[in-house]
This record gives C-alpha cells, structure tokens and sequence, in this order.
C-alpha cells in the first residue's frame, strides 16, 4: 500500500495538480496578508467575496448570469494560454501572445465595424492577423537569430500602438472606446445557439466557450499523438537530434510561432466579437490577457485540457476582484491582489521541484524506519 | 586489517522502476589503489558509482570514509570527503569556456567578491602541463572535441585536489596514445597516494592499469579478484557469464561499384580559423568497409558531417549511389541510402526525454508503417517495431519500449542507436565510433553486424579512434591527418606501429610496406 501511495505522488499528472493547488492556496494566503496591511478590518469578508465570486449574489439567477460572464473571460485567456504551452512545448517563449492578441482584437473589431462582416470572416481574420504577427517572430528567430523574447516584446508596443490608431476610426465621437459591435454590425456578433439562455439570457454567452474547449482538446491531440507534435516536441527537446534526423528546424520554429499567433489572435477574436467590451483606443498598455496566458499555462501543468480549468480559476479570481468592498479598499486593490495570486500561479514547476524533494526525504526516513523495525524483529 | 581501505561500499542496494541496478553490492578501495570496476552494459557500475559520488541514495548498505561511516547526500557532500568524479557522460556547461568550466563551484575570489581568474588560469594550466592534458583554457566546451572536453572533466578533479577519484569510462573517448598517458597519469596520482575507482569495458586497459577489479553483472557482485592472478578470459567470462570471442571473423571483401564518391571536400572549422577538413577525395564501394583513422580532432568529426549534411561544404562534391548530394538536405540522405551512427549520442544521436521507442523511430517515424494519412501516429506499430529492436540488438532497460532514453545506461543508448540506424538497411553506413562505450560481448556482435552489413552488399564508412578496432574490422584504412587524408593502408599488410605513425604525421603518402 506504501507502495502504491508513493507511486500515486511520483505520478506527473497528480504532481502538476497538487503544486496547482498549493499555488493557489499560497496566492490565497499572501493575498490576505497584504489586505490585513492595508485594512485589517475587511480582509477577511474581502478575500471570501473575492473567491465567491458570482456566488455574492444569492440569487441564482443572477450568479447565473455572471457565471456565464466569467466564462465569456475564460474562453480568449485559455486560448492565450493553449498559444504559450504550444510555443513552449517546441522550446519557445511566446511572450508576443500579448500583441498577437492585440492584432487579432484589432482587426476583428475594425472587420466588424468598417466591414461589418460576418462574424465567421472577422474571427479568420483575427486568427490571421495574429498568425502573421507569430510568422514574423518565427522568420526573424530562424533566418536573423533574433530571440523570439526580444521580437515578441517588441512588436507587443507596436502593434498595440497601430491597433489605437486603427480603431480611432471606429470608435465613438464622445469617448474613447470603439462603437457597439451588436448596434453597427449584429451579424459580425457570433451566435449563441441558445448558450444564452442557460445563464439566464446572458447575451454574451456565445458559441465561444465551446470553440475554445475544442481548440484546447485538438491542441493535445496534436501534440500527443501526430506526426506533427511529435516533430514539434522533439525539436523542443533537443534541437540537435532534430537536425540530426532531418527535422526541418527553421521551417517548424516558424510554423509554431505562426500557431501560437493564430491562436492567440483567434483568441481576441473569440472575446471581442461576443461584444463584451469595447477596445480603449487611449490605453497605454497591451492587453493582460497574453500574459495571463503564460499564468494560466504554468498553472495548468503545461497540459491544454490543464489550461482549461487553469484559465477559468484566473478569471474566476479577476472577475471576483471587483467585489472587494470599494468602501475600505480602492478600485486597484482587486487588480493588485488578483495579480498577486496568479503571480504565485506561475511557480507551479518550483513547487512540483519542491514536492519531489519533500518526497524523496520522507521516503528515505520511511526507508529508516522500516530498516530499525526490521531489525528489532531480528532481534526478538 | 593488512591494508586500510580509503572507501567502502557494504551491501549497496538501488533499485529503479522496473529494475535492481545494484542488488547488495560491495565494493571496498584501498588506499592508492587503481581500483577497476567491470560490467556489461546495465550492470549497474555508474549507479554504484553514482550512489558514492552522492548522485543516487542508496536504499539499503552503507558507505565507510577511512572506516568511518559517512552520509553523502549530494555531490557537495562528496566533494567535501574528496571524492571526485568524471562521468561517462560529461557534465560541462557548454556555452562557457574550460576555465570557467573548471572553476566553477569552486571559483577563486578576493575579497571583494571578484573572480581572481588569473591565479586558476595558472593552476590549471601547472597541471595540465604536469599531468600532459592538453587544453585550451579559452576554448568553449562546444566548440571542442570530446577528448578535451574529458580533458576538461579531469582537470577540474585535479584542481579540487580530490584524492578519491572515480572515472566513469574515461577512455572510451581518447585515442590510445591519450588512453596510454591517461594510464600513465592514474599510475602516478595512485603512487601519489589517491585511490582511484576506474570503469572501462576495455580489458587492455584493465590488465595494464588496476590492481584489482570488482566484476559486476546484471547489478549482482559477482567478485573481486587481483590483477596479477587473472587474465582477460577470466575476467571476461566472469563478466558475461560465457566465452567472448574477441577476433572478428569475416571473409575477403569484394568490394562493388562506388556507393560514396567524395571530391574535393573541404569543410571550415568552428574552432579555428584554418579549414578543419581539407580537399579530400575518397571513394567507398559497396561490399567494403573503409575506415577513418586518425588521432581525434584532426578533422574526423568535420568530414562525418559534410557527408551527412550536418554542415555544408565549402568546397566540393559528394555522390551517393552516382547521384550528387552534395547540396542535399540531411532528410533527403536519411531516406535515400545514408544511415549515421553519430559520434555524440546525447547531442544527436537521441531525444533524451523522449521513451525508448520514440527514439527507435526518430529516422522513419514519417513512414507510413508509422503514421496514417491523417498524420496520427501509430502507436501499435511504433510499438511492435520496438520490441522488435530491442529483442534483436538485446537492448536493455527498466522498462522495455516506454523507458525514458535518459534513464538508460550509456551502452545501452548506444546499443539503441546502433539498432535504429542499421535496421534501416542502408546503401551506406556511416558509423562514427559505433561500439563506444560497449562491453565485449557487445562489441563483438556489433562488429558481426558491421560485417553483415558489407556482405550485404552495402557500403560502410567506419570512423574509429580504436586501433583494434580499425585493425580488425575495415579492409581499407585511410589515416586523417590536419584535415588531410594522408595515407591509406591495407589492415592486413600494416601494423600498429606504421599507422601509428601516420596518425601522428610523420609518414605520409600511399602506405605499404616497403
Ligand atoms: N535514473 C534512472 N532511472 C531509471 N533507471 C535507471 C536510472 N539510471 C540507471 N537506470 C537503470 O539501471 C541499470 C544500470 O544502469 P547503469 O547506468 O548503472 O549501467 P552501467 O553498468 O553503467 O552500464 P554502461 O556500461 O552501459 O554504462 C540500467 O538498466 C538502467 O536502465
Ligand atoms: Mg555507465
């Protein structure tokens, strides 16, 4: 039975869970401590509103609605973060995610509101946009040796620059954000399908939450079990055996990074095209939702079907940040301590490095003492 | 007690997933004694050592210090009792260069925290004038051949002053003049009063330089005895259980039509400025194995991967089976007739955190016996087709097809590859060291295929520091020299003296025995 149990432990897929909660849980607690800092009064009732979430409504109607609105966050974060574990599988950092989801955001809305295509042709697009931004990083990395880090940040401020500059022609003449995608262009609006009506007619609840669960299972079937991951993953593992064999080395760093950008791209579109929120044509800062993604992939144990629920915990805990008590704590306390818990998300491989050392020890004082037991029989 | 022993290893007990590595084995060192250790490949012999250098936690037996029990738990514990060690598969950080290499852990600093690199660069290069390693201590690591890089690995024990020293197959990498002054230098770090634990799987060796040798097999101990009371027969009888044949058979070739025409070949150095291989020409028939001689870094290394398609020419054509490929890509030559034994196992030759079986198929995994149209693997087929390998070439791991790569004992890795690249039935062979770090009986069956392969009427370019090895498996020797092909000679009318000669460069032109 020891046996059996210790074997359970040294499981990877157990592991990976286990540190996710631990994490968690460690977000959960630093993030109480700094309430107790700044108000020690409230902390408590803060951190429980915060977890609960939708669950602050007693209504279930309500707490349906707004289930359904956490979920509508969920769809582009797990989409950012299939775009980083993809990337990071074949030995790439894709921290441009951010900006290819700011491309694809971009021209999603600018197709539906200039165009006012269909929504089909506007999410393609956004896919597009997004993978031309990952190809770009791709060419850069394989034929001029530039890090993909490097390229990605850059283009990051870039794109986000061209995107306010493209939206301002969309946007609405009295404030800064772009017009109603539902008012100008209902048909660029994806469908429901009747989704909508199992929220409690959350009109936001659209074909997108599926989309991106499925996308999120391809992923794994592609990486798992095709020709094609298997490739992808080798070349991740060791660049040189990958040569060695005749892996086409620059033409799959490229071909990653133009998935990891369609994906993310894909992403936006999925999110912005539910109409939910407009595009800020002033903000000054790209989009949280691709560095999320590396948050919501470390916590999901670098697995997709992980990153589904590991995304959703992450906008359960942003969406939950706006119930703290405007009373005792400033709007950008929720952000801070949202931030601080999936900050802590994304030490999940130290905490499984750590695990494993725990382990190992108890192991050895188990070994010990089943030796001195072993030998008070002999003795008898 | 006659003698005191520096180390002993009492009933030592590892065991992994699936597998004993070390079922009660007991290992005792005197104090300056060259200590040799023998096994098959999987024996367990670098799990043992590993559980002394601190690497592995032994589940049962204890470890005694000078007769006193010790505790190591990591390898800094190890470093502290003077225990050092060079691994069969080194541990350098490649992108620095041997200096820092050495240093680090143990980095010389002021007071202020600064590195006093001077002083090291010093140290280092006293002993490796002292000891004949040469080395350059501004190169970096993965720019050097492997033989420096072991250079490395020894320098960096010598310089922590560790006076128990453990060689995980040091010589499976050096030439044997090397071999002959690394054997030279144990012998005098012995007489010096360190004690030294020394695995090779080359018997030679082990007559000439231990005193005694701990035979291990399958992780049983299976006994000590002294050198001066036993001969290579018994000891490798005691190690695989049956008679080794160490002479190759094979008959005549009859060399066919040329399989591997290279013209002009010339190929730049990443090391250095000069070209590392330069304008040579060589044909390999069909029904022949050639070998590639030479002292290591002369340019072996560059020429296997010009033909390969590792590196591109700089100058110069290759044909293969009569078609030109010289600007083929390295797919292209795997698929049609070229199989490559690399001379790195871990930098090419394998994807280390991939399972067994995904390593078996990394040259064909394309096919479609492998994969459907819709481009799924086919792990049935995967499957079948490595248990098929590892039955025949008697691959041994824990756990069979799904055994990490990582978690295999060097030899077996090698066996791996081996079987991987010959399977595939090749128009050419290209083996680049391919029984490196293989116990006898291994090597003797890797030779047979080797020869099967000829006979079947293939090409093999074999590219070897082991001078029995050239001596008795090739019918055709050329000796590279500062990236020149500067003689070939006929296996049968050369001796070890006369290659030994050109290898060293100072004979030159079309050889013979005049
Ligand atoms: N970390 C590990 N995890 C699982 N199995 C291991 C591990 N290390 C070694 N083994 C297994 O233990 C056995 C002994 O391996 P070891 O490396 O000690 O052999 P060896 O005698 O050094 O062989 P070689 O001559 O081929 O180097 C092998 O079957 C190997 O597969
Ligand atoms: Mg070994």
């Amino acid at each position: 039975m020891n046996k059996e149990k210790r074997s359970l432990l040294k499981n990877d897929g157990v592991q990976s869970f286990i540190a996710s909660i631990i994490c968690i849980l460690l977000g959960l607690l630093l993030g109480y401590v700094v309430l107790l800092f700044i108000n020690p009064a409230g902390a408590g009732e803060a951190i429980t509103s915060l977890v609960k979430n939708f669950f602050n409504y007693p209504n279930t109607t309500i707490a349906l609605k707004y289930f359904g609105s956490t979920l509508v966050k969920t769809a582009p974060l797990l989409m950012c973060s299939l775009s980083i574990l993809f990337a990071y599988k074949v030995g790439l950092f894709n921290i441009g995610a951010a900006g290819q989801y700011a491309f694809g955001a971009g021209i999603a809305i600018y197709a539906a509101l200039a165009w006012q295509l269909p929504w089909w042709v506007c999410l393609l697009l956004a896919m597009a946009a997004g993978a031309v931004l990952g190809t770009i990083s791709g060419i850069l990395k394989s034929y001029c040796n530039v890090n993909e880090v490097i390229s990605g940040i850059m283009l990051n401020w870039i794109t986000l620059y061209a995107m306010n500059d493209l939206l301002t022609n969309v946007k609405e003449s009295a404030s800064p954000y772009t017009m109603h995608i539902e008012s100008v262009s209902p048909q660029s609006i994806m469908p429901t399908l009747g989704l909508d009506t199992l929220f409690s007619n959350n009109q936001y609840v659209t074909i997108s939450i599926p989309i991106s669960i499925i996308i999120a299972i391809i992923v794994y079937i592609v990486m798992e079990k095709t020709k094609f991951g298997y490739e992808l993953k080798a070349t991740g593992f060791n660049k040189n055996a990958a040569k060695y064999c005749g892996m086409a080395e620059k033409r799959n760093t490229i071909l990653t990074l133009l998935i990891g950008g369609g994906l993310a791209g894909l992403g936006a579109g999925l999110f912005y095209l539910t109409g939910f929120e407009q595009w800020s044509c002033g903000q000054s800062a790209v989009p949280a939702m691709g560095f999320n993604g590396i948050a919501a992939a470390f916590l999901g144990g670098l697995n997709p079907i992980g990153s589904i629920f590991s995304s959703y915990f992450i906008q359960h805990i942003t969406v939950g940040g706006a119930y703290l008590d405007k009373s005792m704590y400033c709007t950008q306390i929720s952000d801070l301590i949202s931030s601080i818990i999936i900050y802590l998300c994304g030490f999940v491989l130290f905490m499984k490095f750590v695990m494993n050392n725990i382990a190992a020890k108890r192991e050895e004082k188990a070994k010990a003492a089943a030796k001195a037991a072993e030998q008070e029989g002999g003795n008898e | 007690m006659e003698q005191a022993y520096a180390i002993e290893m009492l009933h030592i007990t590892k065991r992994f997933p699936g597998i004993v590595a070390n079922d009660d084995i007991t290992l005792q060192l005197k104090k300056g004694e060259i200590h040799a250790l023998l096994g098959e490949n999987g024996a367990g012999k670098s799990t043992l050592m590993s559980v002394l250098f601190g690497l592995y936690q032994a589940e049962e037996g204890v470890i005694k210090k000078d007769g006193k029990e010790v505790n190591i738990k990591d390898p800094n514990d190890a470093n502290r009792l003077g225990i050092g060690m060079v691994h069969q598969h080194f541990k350098l950080v490649e992108c620095f260069s041997v200096l820092d290499n050495i240093i680090l852990g143990d980095e010389p600093t002021d007071k202020a925290g600064f590195l006093k690199k001077d002083e090291a660069r010093k140290k280092i290069i006293e002993l490796s004038d002292k000891y004949g390693l040469s080395v350059d201590p501004d190169a970096i690591i993965e720019d050097i051949t492997v033989g420096m890089q072991q250079r490395t690995e020894i320098l960096k024990m010598l310089y922590r002053e560790n006076e128990i020293l453990i060689f995980d197959e040091p010589t499976a990498v050096l030439t044997p003049q090397e071999i002959e002054e690394l054997i030279q230098i144990m012998k005098n770090l012995a007489k010096e009063g360190k004690s030294i634990l020394f695995i090779s799987h080359k018997l030679n060796e082990i007559m000439e330089a231990a005193d005694r040798c701990t035979v291990l097999r399958k992780g049983k101990y299976i006994g000590t005895v002294n050198i001066k009371d036993t001969n290579k027969e018994e000891l490798s009888r005691m190690m695989v259980g049956r008679d080794v044949d160490f002479v190759v058979h094979k008959e005549e070739a009859k060399p066919g039509d040329v399989i591997l025409n290279v013209e002009g070949m010339t190929v730049a150095s990443k090391v250095h400025h000069n070209n590392a291989v330069k304008n040579v020409s060589f044909k390999v028939h069909a029904g022949e194995i050639v070998c590639i001689a030479g002292i290591d870094g002369n340019g072996q290394t560059e020429l296997v991967y010009g033909i390969t398609g590792l590196e591109p020419l700089k100058e110069g054509k290759i044909t293969l089976g009569g078609r030109d490929i010289t600007h083929a890509s390295i797919r292209d030559r795997n698929t049609h007739g070229m199989s490559h034994i690399p001379e790195d196992r871990h930098k090419h030759g394998l994807v280390l955190d991939y399972s067994l079986e995904y390593n078996m198929i990394l040259q064909r995994y394309f096919e479609p016996q492998f994969v459907s149209g819709a481009g799924f693997l086919k792990r049935k087929n995967i499957r079948e087709y490595s248990d098929k390998l590892i039955e025949q070439y008697d691959v041994r791991s824990g756990q069979g097809s799904i055994t990490t790569a990582r978690s295999m004992s060097g030899g077996n890795q090698q066996k791996a590859i081996v079987a991987r690249e010959i399977d595939k039935d090749p128009e050419l062979l290209v083996a680049v060291q391919p029984t490196r770090g293989l116990d006898v009986g291994a090597i003797e069956y890797i030779h047979k295929q080797l020869v099967a392969v000829r006979d079947a009427g293939h090409a093999v370019l074999l590219v070897s520091l082991e001078l029995d090895e050239v001596m008795s498996v090739s019918d055709r020797i050329l000796v590279m020299y500062e990236g020149e092909i500067v003689g070939e000679l006929d296996p049968k009318k050369t001796t070890v003296e006369e290659l030994g000669l050109y290898m060293a460069g100072a004979k030159k032109g079309a050889g013979g025995n005049e």
